[in-house]
């Protein structure tokens, strides 16, 4: 029998520039590693429920590119990208990530460290994210909430369109 | 709870722990009354609703994307379960 892990994932802000994401899963490293790192497989996750992912490249190798794209409806298409910058499988990865919906993508990229780490099993899964600064931080924070903006919005025209 | 059990549980000297106190007194994440000849401090956690209202929303977004990536998990684990037989 699985026991699953829903809804646990923790996020914290350690300093005015960080995001800290922790969460547990129920598999060891070698596969979280694998989930995380193949386009195939990332295709099936990185959306969550706010759409679907139509493109995923990863050249994983140091200084190699890699870019998401989701397309969360109406034609309103979300799109990271961003390059690797340490690569230790199945423990670390390092790299850099960019929204490319404001101005200045790489200007404001944050740096994303990874860990996996494997006990008994299961892996605890660390990620650190790095900003230029509050302002950059906050930011990433709150298209977070866009995406929880465009969800509602999404509910509401349901419910418009049942009404009319 | 009086300043001496926060100077206990905390492991700090007096002078420290009543900074702290003040700072947080004065935004509101700690109040205090007068029992007695004991001041007692309480949390007040109130303020910080906004900025865990604030994060939440992101945070829900990563309990979305990794629900999904442990349902891919119990996919591999199968895989390399059958791979191991």
């Amino acid at each position: 029998m699985t026991t699953t892990t829903s809804g646990t994932a923790k996020v914290t802000l350690p300093a005015d520039n960080q995001i800290l994401i922790t969460r547990e899963f129920n598999a060891p490293r070698h596969l979280v590693w694998k989930a995380y790192t193949t386009p195939d497989l990332v295709k099936r996750w990185w959306a969550g429920q706010r759409g679907n992912v139509t493109s995923a490249e990863i050249d994983l190798r140091v200084g190699g590119k890699w870019r998401y794209v989701m397309d969360a409806g109406a034609g309103f298409e979300v799109a990271f990208h961003g390059e690797f910058r340490e690569i230790d499988a199945p423990s670390r990865l390092v790299n850099t990530e960019a929204y490319e919906g404001i101005p200045d993508p790489d200007g404001h990229a944050g740096l994303v460290t990874v860990t996996f780490t494997e006990k008994d099993g299961r892996t605890h899964l660390e990620m650190l994210c790095e900003y230029n600064d509050k302002v950059d931080r906050d930011a990433v924070i709150e298209s977070g909430m866009e995406g929880g903006m465009q969800e509602s919005m999404d509910q509401l025209e349901i419910v418009a369109v049942d009404l009319s | 709870m009086p300043v001496n059990d926060l100077v206990t549980l905390l492991g700090l000297a007096q002078p420290q722990v009543s900074k702290h106190l003040r700072v947080l007194r004065e935004v509101d994440l700690v109040r205090v009354r007068d029992e007695g000849r004991q001041r007692m401090y309480r949390l007040n956690s109130e303020p910080l609703k906004p900025i865990h209202d604030w994060l939440r929303r992101y945070e829900q977004m990563w309990d979305e994307r990794f629900d999904l990536l442990e349902q891919v998990l119990d996919e591999l684990k199968e895989e390399d379960d059958d791979n191991d037989d």
